[in-house]
C-alpha cells in the first residue's frame, strides 16, 4: 500500500466536493479496493470514504413501491432488511463472506461493476434506477462493459431503486476458488413482462438475455426454455470454465431461477 | 474403558490453549532491537537473460540501508539438494546450481533478483520499485514432453539438456516385466496427471536473521518443520557458518504439510544480511510471495499399464512418469518421484513384475518438492484408478478384485525393493465394508436419481512407507544426510520432566502425545512433562517432522532415552531401598522391592539423584538426563481401505462428496483423538486435490492460479462428515512403540476413491467417461459428460 490522505465527510455534498480534488478516488466498503491499495495495483492520493453519509445508508420504500436503498449500505443490512424484495436479499445474503457483507456496499459494489458480481444483475434484472449526486440512470443505460459504467469521475452512487418483481430469483452457480458467480441469474417476473441478467459470464459483464425473456414472459416454466440455446461467442474463457460451459450454465440457472422463484 | 492418561488415551491438546487464545509464538510475532526488513524483488516473467540491474536510484531511496542482487552471493553455495539419483545408465542426475538470488538469468516467476533491506517494509518496497532490470525474455519451458525434444530452450544452459535424470527401477525387472505385459490375458492402460498443487500453510513463511560480533554468532528464526536440517545445509553449505556459530530456531510453526522442510533462498539471505549490515534483517512472506516460492507439490505425468492373466491376477505393472522439478532442484526433489514413489508401486497387491521408469525433467516453475504423501499419493493414485478401470473393463467387482490381489503373508518382499513387516489388507476392507454401509449404497443410489442426481461409489486401498529410515540403506540410495532422530530425557530434581525432541510439531500435537508415552513409561501425571523442539541449542539433534516420522522415530529415540533414566533410577532406588537394583520395579511413580511392601517414590529418587548425600557416587553419577539417537531398521507401513459416496448433478457437472469413510491401520495408537485429527485434515488435503486445488502455469510460465481468487482451497463447506477408525491395528514389528505414522493417511489415501466414486457416477448415468484429470471441477466433469 502507498500512503494516502483519507477523509470521511458527513454529507453527500462535502464527499461530492472532497472527491473534485485531485487524484481522488471514493472508498465504499473497500472490500475491492483496499486489497488493490494493499497490491499496490492503485495509488491514489486521497481516499474518500462514503461510509460516514448517513443519508447514504437505509432501506425504505417510496410512493412508486420501489426499494430504495442507500449507496452506503451493505449487503448485511440488505440482506436484513430487504425482506419485501425476497430475491434480492437473498442474493445479498450470499454475497463474499461475513466480513465482506459487513463491510462491502451496494453503491461501491456497482461502482465497481466486477464482472461476476452479484448486485449487478439484481439491478439489470429488476430494471433498477441508479441514483446519483447528479442524476438518475437506468440499470439498462448504466452498465457499459467490465469494469465499466455510466458513472462520470466524482460521481457517487447515493441510491438504488428498484421496483420489486411478482416473483424473483437469483441462482449463482460459483466459481469454486472465489465464489464469485462463475455464472449467476436474475430472473424477474413483472406484471408487464419478464427481465432476465446474467452475470460472470460475458466478457462484456452483466447483460440481459433478451431471447429468454420474450420467452418467459409469454409462459413463466423452465419449458419454456427448451428450444433457446446460448451462444458461446462472446462468453469469459478461464481456468473454471470455457464458453461453452459458461453458456450451458446461463440457460441451465436461468431454468432453475424460474423454478425457484417466490 | 478408554483410558484418561498415558498411551491410548485421547488427551486433549495442550498446544491448543495458546494457539486459540492468541498466545503462540510464531516467528512473525518476534521483533528485535535494530531490525530491518528486507523486500524481494522477483522475476515477474519465467525465463530471461538478466543484462544490468540498476540499483543506484533504488539506494538513494530514503531509508534504504543496503541492496543485494546475485552478484553479492557469487562467493557463497548454491541451495544444495539432499539426495542424489542415479539414473538407468549409472550417471549421476543432472544438478545446476540454485542461487540465493538470481546471477546472469531468471528462471521462474518468483525467483529473488533483488533484495532491498530498509528500515521499513514500506520503504523496501517503495526502493525496490525503483530497481531499473535490463532483461532479454527468453521462450518459458513450461510443458514436460515438451522440454524433452531435441532443441528445446534449457532451462540451464550449462547442462546437457532439460532431463535430470532417466531413473529405471528396479531395472533388473524390466524385461521380465515387459514380457509378462506382452503374454498377458488382459491389460489396463491409463494415462493421468497427478495435479501440481500449492501447499498454503496457514502461516507464511518468515525468517528473521540476527548476528552477534560480540562471539561471531549467527541466529536464525524460521518457519520450519527440521530447524537442525537447516542448521546443516544452510551452516555447510550455503554460506560456511560451523555449526556451534549458527543457532537455528523454528517456534510456533503454523502448518507445514513438507512445503517447510526445505531450505530456501529467503534463510540464506536474512542470515547472510544480517551480517552484512550488522543489524537483525527480518523478512514476511506475503501471501502472494507464498504462491510463487513456496516449493509446489505433486506435478506427475504419467502412463500406466496393469497386466492381468485369465484369472484376473495381477501380474505385471509398468509406468512411465514425467515429474516436474521446476526450475531448480529443492531439497528432496530429487527423492519424491523416485524412492518414496517407485518403491510404493507394489501398493497392498502382490504382483510379481513392477517397472518403473521416471523422467525428471526441468522447466521455468517454481521448485517442486514433497508436499503430504510426497510420492506415495502419487503411487497410489495410478495403482487404485488403474486396477478401477481393469475391474471396469473386465466387469468385475472393484473390492473383490482387490481382495483377490492382496498381499496377505507377511514379511512380505515386493519387487519394489521394500519389505513390509506387517499388515492385514484384508482387516480393514471388512472394516471399511461395515462402516460405509456398501449394503446400502442401492438404495442410496435410487434416491439420488430420483432428486435428479447420480450416485457413484468409489474405493481404494493405500500403502505408504513412513518413519523415514533405516540411515545406511538411504545412503545407498543417494540420500547425503541420515535419518535417524534423537531425544533428550531431562529429569529434574523435583521429578518433573523435560524431553528435548528432534521432532518439530507444527500442527501434529506432540507436545500433549509425546509425554503421554513418558507418562505410561514411568507412572507420572501428563502435566509433569513438558517436550522441548524447535531449537538448535537446546535440543541434541534432530531430523526434523516429515514423512509421518515423528513419533516411529523420534518417539522411539524418546523411548530409548526414557529406558536408560529409568535403568539409571532404579539403581538408585536399589540404594536407596538397600535392595538389588534387579529386584526393584517401577509402577505408578512408585519404585518397589519385588515381593515385598518397601518403596520408594519417584520424586524421592530424582531427588536423591540431585542432592546426592545417600546416594552411591561410587558406581553412578549424581543427575539424571538421559540421551538416546534412534535409526530405524526399516519403514514402517500403515495401510487402509477408503470408501466415497459422491452426488454428480447432470446438468452442471458440480461433484458433492456425501459419505466419506476410512479405515486405517497405524499400529498401536498413543491418542486415538490426534490420530482422527490428522486423518480428517489429510482427507480434507486429498479432496482438494481430488475435486479442487490445481496450480496451473501458462505458456508463457506464468502462474495463473496465483492466488485465492483462483487456487480452490477445500473449506468446510465441501467436505462431509468423515467417518474414521484405527482400530484395526497390526504393529509395527521393529520400533519400540509398534506405531506407524499417520499423518500422511488421508492426503495419500483419499484422491482415488473420489475420482472412482464420480467415474462410477458418470457410468451410472450413462456416460462411458474412463477417466477425468484432478481436480474433477464443475467444467471439467461436464466437459467429460460432453464427450
Amino acid at each position: 500500500m502507498y500512503a494516502f490522505e483519507i477523509e470521511k465527510p458527513s454529507t453527500i455534498a462535502d464527499a461530492v466536493l472532497a472527491l473534485s480534488g485531485e487524484d481522488t478516488q471514493a472508498l465504499g466498503g473497500g472490500q475491492t479496493l483496499i486489497p488493490t491499495l494493499k497490491q499496490r495495483l492503485a495509488a491514489p492520493e486521497v481516499l474518500v470514504s462514503l461510509s460516514g453519509v448517513s443519508e447514504m445508508v437505509g432501506i425504505c420504500r417510496n410512493d412508486a413501491g420501489e426499494m430504495c436503498i442507500g449507496g452506503a449500505t451493505t449487503h448485511a443490512a440488505v440482506a436484513a432488511g430487504a425482506g419485501a424484495f425476497p430475491a434480492l436479499a437473498a442474493l445479498a445474503s450470499h454475497i463474499g463472506d461475513p466480513a465482506v457483507r459487513n463491510r462491502g456496499t451496494i453503491g461501491g459494489s456497482l461502482a465497481n461493476n466486477d464482472p461476476s458480481a452479484c448486485y449487478p444483475a439484481a439491478a439489470l434484472g429488476a430494471g433498477a434506477t441508479i441514483k446519483t449526486n447528479t442524476r438518475d440512470i437506468a440499470a439498462d443505460d448504466y452498465f457499459e462493459g467490465m469494469f465499466s459504467t455510466a458513472l462520470d469521475e466524482g460521481e457517487i452512487v447515493t441510491e438504488v431503486r428498484f421496483p420489486v418483481p411478482e416473483v424473483a430469483n437469483y441462482q449463482k452457480f460459483v466459481q469454486p476458488a472465489s465464489r464469485f458467480a462463475l455464472v449467476g441469474v436474475f430472473v424477474a417476473k413483472f406484471a408487464d413482462g419478464v427481465r432476465i441478467a446474467v452475470t460472470g459470464a460475458s466478457e462484456e459483464g452483466v447483460f440481459r438475455w433478451t431471447e429468454a425473456e420474450a420467452a418467459l414472459s409469454a409462459d413463466f416454466s423452465a419449458e419454456a426454455l427448451s428450444d433457446l440455446t446460448v451462444p458461446a461467442d462472446g462468453m469469459i474463457a478461464d481456468l473454471h470454465g470455457s464458453p461453452a460451459y459458461r453458456a450451458h450454465l446461463v440457460k441451465v440457472m436461468t431454468g432453475r431461477a424460474v423454478g425457484a422463484a417466490t | 474403558m478408554p483410558k484418561d492418561s498415558g498411551i491410548g488415551a485421547s488427551t486433549k491438546r495442550r498446544e491448543d490453549i495458546r494457539f486459540l487464545t492468541g498466545v503462540g509464538n510464531y516467528t512473525d510475532d518476534i521483533n528485535v532491537f535494530g531490525q530491518t526488513h528486507v523486500h524481494f524483488l522477483r522475476a515477474d516473467v519465467a525465463h530471461a537473460t538478466i543484462n544490468s540491474i540498476d540499483i543506484a536510484a533504488a539506494e538513494a531511496m530514503p531509508g534504504v540501508v543496503k541492496i543485494f542482487t546475485g552478484a553479492d552471493f557469487e562467493p557463497v553455495g548454491g541451495i544444495p539438494c539432499g539426495w542424489q539419483i542415479t539414473d538407468r545408465h549409472g550417471e549421476p542426475m543432472q544438478e545446476p546450481k540454485h542461487p540465493i538470488i538470481a546471477h546472469g538469468k531468471i528462471r521462474h516467476v518468483g525467483e529473488i533478483v533483488a533484495a532491498v533491506v530498509a528500515e521499513s517494509l514500506t520503504q523496501a518496497r517503495d526502493a525496490a520499485e525503483a530497481i531499473e532490470l535490463g532483461l532479454t525474455e527468453l521462450p518459458a519451458v513450461v510443458n514436460m514432453k515438451d522440454a524433452l525434444k531435441g532443441g528445446a530452450t534449457k532451462v540451464h544452459d550449462e547442462l546437457t539438456s532439460n532431463l535430470c535424470y532417466d531413473w529405471g527401477f528396479v531395472e533388473e525387472n524390466k524385461d521380465a516385466t515387459d514380457a509378462a505385459i506382452k503374454g498377458a490375458a488382459h491389460v489396463t492402460t491409463l494415462e493421468l496427471v497427478n495435479n501440481r498443487l500449492v501447499a498454503n500453510p496457514m502461516e507464511p513463511r518468515v525468517a528473521l536473521g540476527e548476528y552477534s560480533r560480540a562471539d561471531d554468532m549467527h541466529t536464525l528464526h524460521t518457519t520450519s518443520q527440521n530447524p537442525h536440517v537447516i542448521r546443516l545445509l544452510m551452516g555447510a553449505f550455503v554460506l560456511g557458518i560451523p555449526e556451534h556459530k549458527l543457532r537455528v530456531v523454528a517456534p510456533d510453526v503454523g502448518g507445514g504439510f513438507g512445503t517447510k522442510i526445505f531450505h530456501y533462498a529467503e534463510e540464506a539471505f536474512c542470515t547472510f544480511a544480517a551480517k552484512a549490515v550488522n543489524r537483525p534483517v527480518k523478512w514476511t512472506s506475503t501471501r502472494s510471495e507464498a504462491f510463487m516460492s513456496d516449493a509446489h507439490g505433486r506435478d506427475h505425468v504419467t502412463k500406466i499399464e496393469l497386466a492381468l492373466d485369465a484369472d484376473n491376477n495381477f501380474v505385471a505393472l509398468r509406468t512411465d512418469t514425467h515429474a516436474n522439478m521446476g526450475a531448480y532442484l529443492s531439497t528432496f526433489a530429487s527423492s519424491v518421484p523416485t524412492w518414496l514413489h517407485g518403491t510404493l508401486m507394489a501398493g497392498n497387491y502382490k504382483t510379481p513384475n513392477i517397472y518403473v521408469n521416471v523422467k525428471a525433467v526441468f522447466t521455468n516453475t517454481v521448485p517442486v518438492d514433497a508436499y503430504r504423501g510426497a510420492g506415495r499419493p502419487e503411487a497410489t493414485f495410478q495403482i487404485e484408478r488403474v486396477i478401477d478401470k481393469a475391474a471396469r473393463e473386465l466387469g468385475v467387482d472393484p473390492i473383490a478384485l482387490r481382495r483377490q490381489n492382496f498381499v496377505t503373508e507377511f514379511p512380505y518382499a515386493t519387487p519394489v525393493a521394500v519389505e513390509y513387516d506387517t499388515g492385514d489388507y484384508e482387516a480393514t476392507m471388512a472394516k471399511l465394508e461395515e462402516m460405509a454401509d456398501f449394503g446400502g449404497f442401492a438404495a442410496r443410489r435410487a434416491a439420488s436419481e430420483k432428486a435428479g442426481k447420480w450416485r457413484g461409489l468409489g474405493v481404494n486401498c493405500y500403502i505408504e512407507a513412513c518413519g523415514i529410515a533405516p540411515s545406511n540403506l538411504v545412503g545407498q540410495l543417494g540420500a547425503r544426510a541420515g535419518l535417524y532422530d534423537a531425544a533428550t530425557v531431562r529429569v529434574n530434581a523435583t521429578g518433573s520432566i523435560s524431553v528435548m525432541v528432534g521432532a518439530h510439531s507444527h500442527g501434529q500435537g506432540h507436545e500433549t502425545s509425546f509425554p503421554q508415552v513418558i507418562s505410561e513409561m514411568i507412572g507420572i501425571p501428563e502435566d509433569q512433562i513438558d517436550i522441548v523442539h524447535g531449537d538448535t541449542s537446546k535440543i541434541p539433534f534432530g531430523m526434523g517432522t516429515y514423512g509421518s516420522r515423528s513419533l516411529a522415530v523420534c518417539g522411539s529415540a524418546m523411548v530409548r532415552a526414557a529406558e536408560k533414566v529409568i535403568n539409571k533410577a532404579k539403581k538408585i532406588a536399589a540404594h536407596l531401598l538397600e535392595a538389588s537394583d534387579a529386584d526393584i520395579e517401577l509402577k505408578d511413580g512408585q519404585f518397589s522391592v519385588a515381593g515385598t511392601d518397601k518403596s520408594v517414590a519417584w520424586g524421592d529418587v530424582t531427588l536423591a539423584a540431585y542432592v546426592p548425600h545417600n546416594y552411591p557416587l561410587e558406581d553412578i553419577e549424581p543427575g539424571l538426563e538421559e540421551t538416546a539417537f534412534y535409526d530405524p531398521a526399516n519403514f514402517t507401513y500403515p495401510a487402509g481401505a477408503y470408501a466415497c459416496e459422491v452426488e454428480v448433478d447432470p446438468e452442471t457437472g458440480k461433484v458433492t462428496i456425501e459419505r466419506f469413510a476410512a479405515a486405517d491401520d497405524f499400529g498401536n495408537v498413543i491418542n486415538p483423538m490426534i490420530v482422527s485429527g490428522q486423518v480428517h485434515g489429510g482427507i480434507a488435503q486429498g479432496v482438494g486435490q481430488a475435486l479442487l486445488e490445481n496450480c496451473a502455469y501458462d505458456e508463457d510460465g506464468q502462474l495463473v492460479s496465483a492466488s485465492y481468487m483462483d487456487y480452490a482451497m477445500p473449506r468446510a463447506d465441501d467436505l462431509p462428515f468423515y467417518q474414521v477408525d484405527h482400530s484395526c491395528q497390526t504393529p509395527c514389528t521393529h520400533n519400540p512403540l509398534g506405531v506407524k505414522g499417520c499423518g500422511e493417511a488421508g492426503a495419500i489415501g483419499s484422491p482415488p476413491s473420489v475420482v472412482n466414486a464420480v467415474i462410477d457416477a458418470l457410468q451410472s448415468g450413462g456416460k462411458d467417461v474412463a477417466h477425468i484429470d484432478m481436480p474433477l471441477t464443475p467444467s471439467r466433469v461436464w466437459g467429460a459428460m460432453q464427450g
